[in-house]
């Protein structure tokens, strides 16, 4: 039997916004009511265009932000971090890699240091130890032992976001949460990447939710699809379905937005605009 | 006549290392009518390259070409100023950034009218009915009021239909798009795509897409152009390029496509390119 390792029952987050001398306040409503479950090494990829609050579900799970409603569950526990707080032992379970691997890493900040960071605050491991693992770490992500004290600009895209990859998985989390990883990379680079985050999933056994507003490299990584619109979960279920039989009109435009680059499209192109 | 013509283009910047050779070597032409896509990577030079013919390279930038004519007018031998008259007016270009290519200080009715008071010598009430015709052209809703919004009052699409409308507001033979839809979602994407497309045949621009994304290729371009590291890999028209791609380098492009992922891993450039650099002699073009 296969172990959930994530579970939302009808997330919902509003924001307020103060009203300012000449607005009164409203509230923005990010994220109304979604539920999903993803299983062990499984991957949930949520789709949506900006706006659509596929971000604030991405803090809300990484427990960056809490829920205004709705229950979360983590291995199993329940976890409601604007009444209890946060655990160290719920911190290192849930990791967050960001989008723009040029934005996220500190520029003064060596690479070694950036892989031991989370063990020094989360751990006692003495820094021989802490060194080790990132030296581990370093390998695994495809880096080597020289890169261990070298500056983030020091790096090319691609190079940073396995950076930022290890540095997310040098606390073994259960849970990795991508925002876009690979939206900012070229395509060959987002290739190993996404290579990269399959291996890395193999081996440690690793759940993902997966970010992004690309539905080829959805359809390429994900186990399940969820669908954001306007904060809400038009479609869900797992990646064939959805793929195969859209059920929701905002799906299907998605589907049809999304460009082919295959070789019949291209010649039922040509030959529309010679009638044209 | 092609429209754009250039030969044997190389630009170079002066860095602290010494020169770096952003393009080296490359050849293209266009024709009236025709949409060219550059496709490569970052740090492909395919935007300096664009950059280079319309003269916005920074003094560090050394330009060199055996021949550099737009539409018959060797644009090199051209003073600054001869230039500027056609760089805006006959060719013209958009950005990646929508939102951070138009001035934030000023209403987008402002920045369509500042072209065409340069270069068309409008008076106002022609510039303020001509600026109304090209908003509703790239399909702007209350053109008359949105052309005192400024730019941080509209969305990312929004803004880039504006760049497009400052773009085309003078009838441009050539009209260069440098990754119009990167920073755009894809529902958005498409419509400013067909919206490109659709002013093109409309006006029989020639259209310059410059881009790294396969989709945009497949969807709009008639010829494409592959460039890896300043220099061109191969030069064929779209079918035949999806089709029977000839370089190693365009293959390892269209392998890495997830949509093309066969089994559970993803070919990437490194595992097909087996030579350290690039060599113009190892690629078709």
């Amino acid at each position: 039997m296969s172990t959930t390792v994530l579970e939302g029952k009808n997330i919902v987050r509003d924001y307020h916004i103060g009203g300012g001398l000449f607005t009164g306040p409203r509230t923005v409503h990010a994220v109304k009511g979604v539920s999903f479950k993803v299983d062990k090494g499984k991957t949930l990829a949520i789709v949506g265009e900006s706006g659509c609050g596929k971000s604030t579900l991405a803090r809300i799970i990484t427990l960056i932000d809490p829920a205004t409603a709705g229950e979360l569950f983590i291995d199993g526990n329940k976890v409601d971090i604007a009444r209890n707080g946060l655990t160290k032992e719920m911190r290192r379970k849930v990791q967050i890699v960001f989008q723009n691997p040029y934005g996220s890493l500190n520029p003064r900040q060596k690479i070694g240091d950036v892989l031991g960071e989370p063990l020094l605050i989360n751990t006692d491991k003495s820094a021989a130890e802490r060194r080790d693992l990132a030296m581990k770490m370093l390998k695994k992500v495809g880096l080597g032992q020289e890169h261990y004290n070298r500056y983030p600009h020091m790096f090319s895209g691609g190079q940073r976001q396995r950076i930022a990859i290890a540095r997310a998985l040098m606390l073994n989390p259960s849970l990795l949460v991508l925002d876009e990883p690979v939206s900012a990379l070229d395509l060959s680079v987002q290739a190993q990447v996404l290579n990269l985050l399959a291996d890395l999933q193999d081996e440690f056994q690793l759940t993902y939710v997966f970010i992004s507003h690309d539905l080829s490299v959805v359809r390429y990584i994900a186990d399940d699809v969820m669908v954001m619109y306007f904060g809400e979960a038009v479609e869900y279920g797992s990646r064939d379905e959805v793929f195969a039989d859209p059920k929701h009109s905002y799906t299907r435009t998605l589907f049809a937005a999304t460009p082919r680059a295959d070789v019949a499209s291209i010649r039922a192109r040509l030959a529309k605009k010679k009638a044209a | 006549m092609p429209l754009l013509e250039i030969k044997n283009l190389t630009v170079s910047f002066d860095t602290a290392a010494g020169p770096f050779m952003a393009v080296q070597g490359i050849d293209l032409s266009i024709e009236p009518r025709e949409v060219l896509a550059i496709v490569g990577e970052s740090g492909s030079g395919k935007s300096v390259a664009m950059l280079a013919v319309m003269g916005l390279l920074p003094n560090t930038a050394t330009v060199k070409a055996d021949r550099m004519a737009f539409d018959g007018v060797d644009l090199l031998e051209l003073s600054p100023s001869e230039r500027r008259k056609i760089v805006g007016k006959d060719i013209s270009m958009i950005f990646q950034e929508p939102i951070a290519s138009l001035n934030p200080c000023f209403t987008v009715g402002f920045q369509i009218e500042e072209v065409l008071r340069f270069h068309m010598g409008m008076d106002r009430a022609q510039r303020r009915a001509r600026a109304i015709e090209l908003m509703k052209l790239v399909g702007i809703a209350d053109p008359e009021e949105r052309l005192s919004s400024f730019p941080h009052q509209m969305s990312g699409g929004q803004c880039q239909r504006v760049m497009i409308a400052i773009a085309i507001a003078c009838n441009p033979k050539l009209l260069i798009a440098d990754e119009p839809t990167t920073a755009l979602d894809v529902t958005i994407q498409k419509q400013i795509l067909d919206l490109l497309v659709s002013l093109q045949a409309k006006y029989g621009m020639g259209l310059i897409m410059i881009t790294h994304n396969m989709g945009v290729v497949a969807e709009t371009a008639d010829r494409v152009i592959v460039q890896y590291k300043g220099r061109k890999m191969e030069e064929a028209d779209v079918l035949s390029l999806f089709e029977s791609p000839k370089s190693n380098y365009t293959r390892a492009l269209l392998s890495a496509l997830p949509e093309n992922a066969v089994g559970d891993r993803l070919p990437t450039v490194s595992d097909m390119m087996f030579e350290p650099a690039p060599s113009a002699a190892g690629a078709a073009s």
